[in-house]
């Protein structure tokens, strides 16, 4: 695209002479050069819509660590319920650690990070933000209540039903960062809009199931070796149609840094749930997709944050498929 | 929804729909780029009488354009495009043969939008809807978040780096409250930039894009003018020469909360097909 600029100014003698001199016809056709020689006008190759000003560490890590801390909390609860209770702990002092990097994460990367009570003036269900600080808000003391309760073996009614608590909003944790950054202009977030909530729920499930796998002994870790590969396959697949639905966008997901991580993600993902399959039997075969896994998601989610801000770079992402729309009047 | 102020309000009349019951008519900007001069007396203008940091980095290659687009600091920008295409019906006579030569210039601006991404967008409540119709952050509640800089979907919000907050066009409501024009439209040498009623700028708009037609300026048209696109109608529109994209504006903007119940359904499926799955893998599961 970056030869795609609008800069008359250079090649401008090659245009006349292409054009075969002056003259009323030659004049229109000369326009029509202009248009050829700069396919998709920009001005000067420069963005159209401003790029998010969030830093990558802080913001495509909560995307991974916020996922991590709901499905986890999910697999506490099932596994609290159904008395694997090594499984149960584990997840649920993972929950509550990952979501207490997302919170500082988050709060790390406001302009200013003292104002961040200034979020609890208001609830907007139009600004998906407000929405999750909400949800914030009343999970991460569920998601803390019991884990402390299970460490401390203090008041476990409660600590059960505050992981029930948990694991029911950590379904919505997992989730909303979809539409956290799907509701922008950001071209290869906002085209995925239906599909990013399934690779997010894909992508935590199998994080969590990972981090299951490393924690929980073989006779506990069954849930979890389905969850690794049904999280797997959800993501794979709904990466798969997002794909097909962005149309020329989607080369944002297969070129450059994004393209890498994700090729590399997709590569871990699946490995890491084949190799889940052994895991009952073999303690090393767990340990290894449980790495695998929770390393997929994390490059997941870093090659998404990526490929958005490569569309949100180029205005060929931004421009291109409004025309396309405008051309099919729909 | 809990905010008059939501996007999923319809209605050109922004201030009204934001909750204002007693309001001045919704002001505006008419942007004709036709008698734009490039003097950028309206950028000069704006930085002093808002006191927006000076942050050139020098020469951007790109023609009289050095302060390169629309952003925390630059809260009017002129764009300038050189194209080989004839203006008006003049005989530019550029070169040896009698080539032809054009400059485009665009005070660009906050489209001010009946449907403000930023503002559905903000979480704190900083970006609100004045009782002029036009959308103003406040410094004083702006966390910096970010949130509303890849929101908006003409890049016109950003970050202020050393000061941590997100800075954009105000249409100098402290001026509005006082009788007065905006900065760049009482600086504005040729009237490029027009203030007023919006009602009144549009019928204004309508009449000289006719004018434009009748002289051979077919290439004359709005932009943002229409409460029908996709913000529901800019606050601040403008009369091009050319598509909207060679400025750097995007070609057919729209509001991203439009598309947010249909994310939110998703969300909302996917939340619970989450919780399924895993109770589907402990059903199941072996011991």
């Amino acid at each position: 695209m970056s030869d795609g600029q609008a800069r008359p100014g250079e090649g401008g003698t090659d245009v006349r002479r292409r054009d075969g001199g002056p003259g009323r016809k030659g004049r229109r056709r000369d326009r029509d050069f202009l248009r050829e020689d700069h396919p998709g006008d920009s001005y000067y190759g420069r963005p159209i819509i401003n790029p998010p000003v969030w830093e990558e560490r802080e913001i495509a890590g909560y995307l991974f660590t916020g996922g991590l801390a709901g499905a986890s909390s999910i697999l506490a609860a099932g596994a609290d319920l159904t008395g694997r209770s090594a499984l149960a702990r584990g997840s649920r002092l993972m929950a509550t650690g990952a979501i207490g990097v997302s919170l500082l994460a988050l709060v790390k990367d406001l302009g200013r990070p003292l104002r961040f009570l200034n979020m609890l003036r208001v609830f907007k269900p139009t600004s998906p933000m407000s929405v999750g600080v909400w949800i914030l808000v009343g999970y991460a003391p569920l998601a803390a209540g019991a884990a402390a309760s299970d460490v401390t073996g203090r008041l476990p009614k409660l600590g059960r039903a505050a992981g029930l608590g948990a694991a029911a909003l950590g379904s919505t944790v997992a989730t909303y960062t979809a539409a956290l950054i799907a509701n922008t202009a950001v071209p290869a977030w906002h085209g995925g809009r239906k599909d990013l909530p399934f690779l997010f729920a894909g992508s935590a499930a199998s994080a969590a199931a990972g981090w299951g796998l490393i924690v929980a002994p073989p006779a506990e870790n069954d849930p979890a070796v389905r969850m690794a590969v049904l999280g797997a396959l959800v993501e794979l697949g709904a990466e798969k149609v997002m794909e097909r639905r962005l149309g020329m966008v989607a080369e944002t997901l297969h070129e450059g840094k994004a393209g890498k991580r994700l090729r590399v993600a997709k590569a871990l993902t699946a490995a890491g749930a084949a190799t889940a399959l052994f895991a009952r039997r073999h303690r090393p075969a767990a340990l290894a997709a449980g790495t695998a896994l929770l390393a997929g998601s994390a490059l997941t989610r870093f090659g998404l944050f990526e490929a958005g801000m490569a569309s949100a770079k180029d205005p060929k992402y931004t421009v291109d498929p409004q025309r396309e729309r405008l051309r099919t009047g729909g | 929804m809990a905010d008059p102020a939501s996007a999923l309000t319809r209605g050109d009349d922004a201030a009204t729909a934001s909750g204002y019951e007693e309001h001045p008519p919704r002001m505006g900007f008419f942007t004709d780029t036709s008698v734009c001069i490039g003097c950028k007396a309206c950028e000069v203008a704006c930085k002093e009488w808002n006191e927006v940091p000076d942050d050139l980095v020098g020469w951007a290659g790109s023609s009289h354009d050095n302060s390169e687009g629309l952003g925390a600091n630059r809260w009017r920008h002129v764009a300038f495009v050189e194209q080989r295409a004839p203006l008006g019906t003049q005989q530019a006579n550029f070169q040896r043969d009698g080539g032809d030569f054009r400059w485009l210039m665009e005070s660009d601006v906050c489209k001010h939008c009946t449907e403000a991404a930023c503002l559905d967008a903000c979480p704190t409540g900083a970006i609100f809807r004045t009782e002029f119709g036009t959308v103003v952050v406040q410094p004083d509640i702006c966390n910096g978040c970010g949130y509303c800089v890849p929101a908006c979907p003409y890049g016109v919000l950003d970050k202020r780096e050393e000061d941590g907050r997100i800075f954009k066009c105000t249409l100098c409501y402290d001026r509005l409250g006082e009788g007065q024009e905006p900065a760049c439209a009482k600086a504005c040498p040729t009237d490029s930039i027009m203030f007023g009623p919006l009602e009144e700028l549009r019928e204004r708009a309508g009449d000289r894009v006719q004018e434009l037609h009748e002289r051979g300026m077919g290439e004359a048209r709005l932009y943002g003018e229409d409460p029908g696109d996709g913000v529901g109608g800019a606050g601040a529109f403008f009369l091009l020469l050319d598509e909207p994209e060679v400025y750097g504006l995007p070609p057919d903007p729209v509001v991203t909360t439009r598309d947010l119940p249909e994310t939110w359904k998703a969300v909302g499926i996917a939340a619970g097909a989450l919780l399924a799955g895993a109770a589907a893998c402990f059903a199941g599961a072996r011991r």
